[in-house]
């Protein structure tokens, strides 16, 4: 008899096959393009509907691109390595960023009843803002379309990161806090040996959901800003209106997305 | 005034909230401790027994009156009053080591680690825990984890010692156990203790003496009872000392019959702002002598 995960992958790979199976058989090109002169398929052939390039395409595609990820034919074509690197160190740096500013904060206003209700009110207005419509704002102000990419990212991770620490903060139970108290601990003591630990669960769910919202907001800011990076790199294969690089971008930055943090999904 | 060890003068403790008539928990409290006794209170729940203990521990502050202990009035938390909690209050992703350390560093920040560590395991050691020191709260017993609230406050060797219903959250043997561990550990380091407790026979071992508290709103001390059953005391001896039911029938009483008469409130406020003055001033002219009945003292409520 199976185990329980071996039926489980077994299942997952049937329909793998199925639907792989099912793509690749639709995918075909027709027969009469075969028989097409150059000029014919040039001008798009008989057959004038656009086809998603079956998986085989994307396979031999990726093959290619995965076996020298990191060549560098100048500024429009670069390997696929190279273009993640681009995208992974700007959500990270702006990520870090964000952590710097967003815990410490976050820790004031948990602690702070006070600063708590003084910066709510700003915090509740910036908050759902989408982190794109910051882009324009930002290119006006900092003329730099790569710091512009980056402090986007560092305004959409900013938010779940200091909702949580505050919130974190200010849940700590009070027996713990009176613990800190009548053993006389000063206030970054007490922040640092007793509230932090005890908040550090709350805090870390903030920093994942941060990395996720992170990781989905680069490919769009990169469509945006260009140059480097794989949000860059889909939307320049879709301007070649090559679908096989596209699709296979789109699995791949499920890869990216490992890199930079853990499993969100 | 003879200099008690604690002095708790007219402690009066009023919430008031916005649109409300405001409420007096306890009015005019006063008692004495002196050094190395032994005080439980006891009072139906609300009549605000905890609100004094956080007042004594500083972690609260009175409406009214003032709590001075060994010549300083108390203003806040502080390392000379330990305190074990009902919740036992561990700091759960410390090892059960890390938890007495935690209050010993605070302690003595002058220490060097071996230091802390040693003393830490002594008291740890103290109290039965050989061997259980890097488990976590969560990897220990109910009867473990408050004898591990017990070494973090007895390792600071604080001039106080506040039990907020230490064993109330334990079931019945282990609390005997533990409670046999506390008299020990009392008698060899004459700890100054109060205790909050709802447990008559638990305070009839463990002290020197007991305060009555009647119920809530506008509670008072009705009495204090002197324990003079002598000491050290053993569970299985003690109910055959002759003064024992005695006591425990008066205490039981007490808490049945009279604690919520308003005997205590309207008539006798006046003459009760310092009941137990009088009373500890005629225990000091005849001491504590192997008397046969228990019940030494009950404070006249009416004279």
């Amino acid at each position: 008899m199976l185990s329980v995960s071996q039926k489980a992958a077994l299942v997952s790979m049937i329909f793998l096959l199925v639907v792989i199976g099912f793509w690749e058989a639709n995918s075909q090109p027709p027969k009469a393009q075969e028989a097409l002169s150059e000029y014919e398929l040039l001008m798009g052939g008989a057959d004038q509907e656009a086809r998603i390039p079956p998986p085989s395409a994307i396979a031999v595609k990726a093959w290619e691109e995965l076996s020298d990820p990191f060549y560098d034919k100048g500024p429009n074509d670069k390997g696929i390595g190279i273009q993640l690197a681009y995208s992974i160190s700007r959500v990270l740096s702006g990520y870090l960023l964000a952590a710097f500013i967003a815990i410490p904060i976050g820790f004031v206003i948990g602690m702070s009843p006070l600063m708590y209700r003084a910066l709510n009110p700003y915090i509740q207005i910036l908050r759902p803002i989408s982190p794109l419509a910051w882009m324009p704002l930002a290119l006006f102000i900092i003329k730099d379309s790569e710091t512009s990419a980056i402090f986007v990212i560092f305004i959409c991770s900013i938010w779940p990161m200091l909702i949580n620490t505050a919130f974190g903060v200010a849940s700590v139970r009070r027996d713990w806090i009176n613990v800190a108290r009548t053993h006389e601990l000063s206030p970054l003591r007490t922040a640092l040996t007793v509230i932090l630990p005890a908040a550090a669960p709350t805090i870390l769910t903030g920093m994942r959901i941060s990395i996720g919202i992170a990781w989905l907001v680069i490919v769009a800011a990169e469509m945006l800003v260009g140059g480097t990076g794989i949000g860059y790199y889909v939307w320049n294969e879709w301007n070649n209106l090559d679908l096989t690089s596209v699709i296979f971008f789109d699995f791949n930055d499920r890869s990216g997305r490992h890199v930079v943090g853990p499993r969100t999904q | 005034m003879t200099a008690h060890f604690l002095q708790v003068q007219d402690l009066t403790k009023r919430f008031s909230g916005k649109n409300q008539t405001p409420l007096t928990v306890f009015d005019k409290v006063s008692f004495n401790i002196d050094k190395g006794e032994f005080v439980c209170i006891i009072g139906h729940s609300g009549c605000g027994k905890s609100t004094i203990m956080n007042t004594l521990s500083g972690l609260d502050s009175p409406t009214s009156g003032g709590v001075i202990m060994d010549g300083k009035e108390v203003s806040g938390p502080s390392l000379d009053r330990g305190i074990v909690f009902q919740n036992y209050s561990l700091l759960p992703w410390l090892s059960a080591l890390d938890n007495v350390r935690f209050g010993v560093k605070a302690r003595w920040p002058s220490w060097s680690k071996a230091q802390i560590k040693q003393h830490s395991l002594d008291y740890l050691e103290l109290v039965g825990l050989k061997g259980a020191e890097n488990r976590k709260p969560a990897q220990l017993s109910g009867g473990m984890r408050q004898r591990v609230s017990i070494a973090r406050a007895f390792a600071t060797q604080p001039k106080l010692l506040l039990l907020d219903e230490p064993f109330g959250a334990l079931d019945a043997l282990t609390r005997g156990v533990i409670q046999d561990e506390l008299v020990k550990i009392c008698v060899k380091t004459h700890q100054t203790v109060f205790m909050i407790t709802h447990d008559v026979d638990e305070a009839i071992l463990l002290s020197d003496r007991i305060l009555l508290m009647s119920n809530g709103p506008n509670a008072v001390i009705a009495e204090s009872v002197t324990v003079d059953i002598p000491k050290p005391r053993q569970r299985g001896d003690i109910i055959k000392n002759p003064g024992y039911y005695t006591l425990r029938n008066h205490l039981v009483d007490f808490l049945v019959n009279r604690s919520a008469s308003s005997h205590y409130k309207e008539q006798t406020r006046p003459l009760m702002s310092n009941p137990i003055k009088s009373q500890l001033s005629k225990e000091k002219s005849e001491p504590l002598a192997p008397r046969s009945c228990a019940v030494s003292e009950i404070l006249p409520t009416g004279t």
